[in-house]
């Protein structure tokens, strides 16, 4: 077929596709023409797709400046997803070269310790490392919320396939030459994996910057709050005013929204990977 | 072609298998090589002890920071939920006011009205994995092969997944409005004089809470089949195409046995899913109206954080264990049996 002709039976496939996308996103489309009404616009009928009075600067002036001021909770949220990012792809890329290329006898028994506790979903052990943290000053503080999140064995698994895929004689090559375990992890192995442990981290990132659980369980104070969190509390807050609710919404969902546009490819391709390895 | 998460049981199984043959080898090894071993000059044996020594500290210092991690933050907790199971305990009191119940906790349980309905919710809430699956196979094909613009219906079929559970919890709770929300009101212009209520009545609120999962979770499985579908061989197709086959010919006998992994990845992750949903029931209902939307989950965060008792808490995560545990089992025994490669 010639490839410059349409397809016209793809193309109106892909029309009538379109139109259920757009059914689909409604929920996210009324939620930004609500963000931008003024209260009393909100249920007109029929839907207002396009806001007739706008009302739009104040709306986010008060969410981001207001008695629940979102610029702080941003700054909360990006710190502990930073943060949790570094130290979880730190600590799983480097298990995952100690469990794929150090050959020691503890090895294979770590490794099982550390695969065992996959089988464990987070809230059975919720209780206990509530209990933990307090004795242990971790309650209540940004450190506690990225230590909860920075040891996955998801990640660690994930890494350490690629890793293994990283041929012996490289290694062996290297120690020949002189070269330590740190040396070779450092300058030889992880170069090799870094697309992987790219598209970990932007999921890590995900993850910990939609996380609500965690942070309603361990953190009180409000000045600590991440965004998630303090979505919750301003819509308790401020339960009547729905424009403001909305454009606290569109405030929580669009920066993600636009990391996960930017790396899509790596983001839908990690997915992938998470479920279906070739 | 393995799942990773599938791939984490097997992995977990090989390990098994080879500590015991490895034992039971090493046990051997003592008994008859002894005097082999012998024979190895000195000097080598001491080079390979140091180089032996050498690559376990190496090992240890590289493994022992998610070690250290995973020891503090999941296994002894998950031991300390298995103790405490059997104490009754209450958050504010001191440790010396903790009692040993035995099984009582277990027997409280069966005769908590709220367990038992969250566990009855928490089997319902699974029809929401079947019906995601099959809306995101039939999706996956038509942007696989029909259509242009693929990146776009990636994008845009995956959006709720990425956005903030509790962001899109308070959407759908103004859009299910009763009165006045905008879903009510199409309904009202549709004719339909009395539309229900969603989150605010006990008959419907986990029909809306269901179909709200849905709608996040098509993205996932639907990511997932299209990558599943990408590894399927164009041969077959081309083959049956030449045959004179139709497209619900080929989607019935090629497409469906060939993604049969993928599905049965996604039907055991969604299941296990289903049992860890939380944001979507504190944010939209708070397991109400009248009960009808607590989960499990829910119920053991009111009883540990809101009523405090943290015995009566931990029997729940027990069982919240003992069901995830053994829908993966299954899902070990199931893998071998039910899927075609």
């Amino acid at each position: 077929m010639n490839k410059t002709k349409i397809d016209f039976k793809k193309l109106i496939i892909t029309i009538i596709t379109f139109f259920c996308s757009i059914a689909f996103l409604l929920p996210f489309i009324w939620m930004l023409s609500t963000s931008f009404k003024i209260e009393a616009d909100v249920f007109n009928f029929p839907i207002q797709w396009l806001p007739e009075r706008w009302n739009a600067a104040s709306n986010y002036k008060e969410v981001w400046f207001g008695d629940y001021p979102f610029y702080l909770y941003y700054w909360n949220s990006i710190k502990v997803a930073v943060l949790t990012t570094l130290v979880s792809c730190t600590v799983s890329s480097l298990a995952a070269y100690g469990f794929s290329k150090v050959r020691f006898p503890a090895g294979k028994w770590l490794f099982f310790i550390v695969l065992a506790t996959y089988m464990v979903p987070p809230q059975a052990s919720l209780v206990p490392q509530f209990l933990l943290f307090r004795s242990m000053g971790l309650f209540d503080s940004h450190l506690g919320l990225i230590l909860l999140g920075s040891f996955s064995v998801l990640g660690t698994f994930m890494l350490r396939q690629f890793f293994m895929g990283i041929h012996t004689d490289l290694i062996e090559a290297a120690k020949i030459d002189g070269a330590g375990h740190w040396k070779i992890f450092w300058i030889i192995a992880l170069p090799i994996v870094r697309p992987a442990v790219a598209t970990y981290a932007i999921l890590r990132f995900i993850w910990t910057w939609n996380d609500y659980q965690n942070p309603l369980i361990f953190l009180r104070t409000d000045s600590l709050y991440t965004i998630q969190l303090a979505m919750q509390k301003f819509t308790t807050i401020n339960g009547e005013f729905y424009t403001l609710m909305m454009a606290a919404a569109v405030s929580a969902i669009l920066p993600l929204l636009i990391v996960f546009i930017i790396g899509q490819k790596q983001v839908i391709e990690g997915i992938a990977l998470g479920g279906v390895k070739g | 072609m393995q799942t990773l998460s599938v791939g984490v049981v097997i992995e977990l199984l090989q390990i098994i298998n080879y500590l015991l043959l490895n034992g039971v080898r090493q046990m051997k090894e003592n008994m008859d090589i002894q005097p082999a071993k012998k024979r190895i000059t000195k000097v080598k044996l001491k080079k390979k002890n140091s180089i032996e020594r050498n690559e376990s500290i190496a090992g240890a210092l590289f493994v022992l920071p998610m070690l250290i991690g995973v020891s503090v933050i999941v296994l002894m907790p998950i031991i300390a939920t298995f103790i405490l199971a059997f104490a009754d305990w209450k958050f504010v009191a001191g440790w010396d006011q903790l009692k040993w119940v035995g099984f009582q906790n277990f027997k409280d349980l069966l005769g908590d009205k709220v367990f038992v309905k969250s566990v009855i919710n928490n089997a319902i809430f699974i029809l929401t994995v079947p019906i995601t699956m099959v809306v995101a196979i039939v999706l996956a094909v038509i942007i696989d092969k029909y259509v242009y613009m693929k990146d776009y219906f990636k994008v845009a079929f995956f959006m709720p997944y990425i956005s903030s559970v509790v962001a899109i919890a308070v959407v759908w709770q103004v859009l299910f409005h009763p009165s006045q929300g905008p879903i009510n009101q199409v309904l009202m212009s549709l004719g339909i004089e009395n539309p229900p209520t969603w989150i605010a009545d006990p008959n419907f609120a986990l029909i809306s809470v269901m179909l709200i999962h849905i709608w996040i979770s098509i993205g996932f499985s639907l990511i997932i089949y299209i990558a599943g579908l990408q590894s399927i061989p164009k041969e077959l197709y081309e083959a049956a195409e030449m045959d004179g086959a139709n497209a619900w010919y080929k989607f019935r006998n090629i497409t469906l046995p060939l993604v049969s992994p993928t599905s049965f990845f996604l039907l055991v992750t969604g299941i296990i899913a289903t049992f860890k949903v939380f944001d979507l029931i504190a944010v939209l209902t708070a397991g109400g109206p009248m009960h009808s939307t607590t989960m499990l989950v829910w119920h053991l965060y009111k009883t540990a954080f809101i009523n405090l008792e943290i015995g009566y808490a931990s029997a729940i995560a027990v069982i919240l264990f003992l069901f995830v545990f053994l829908i993966t089992i299954l899902q070990w025994i199931g893998q071998k049996k039910w899927v075609n490669y």
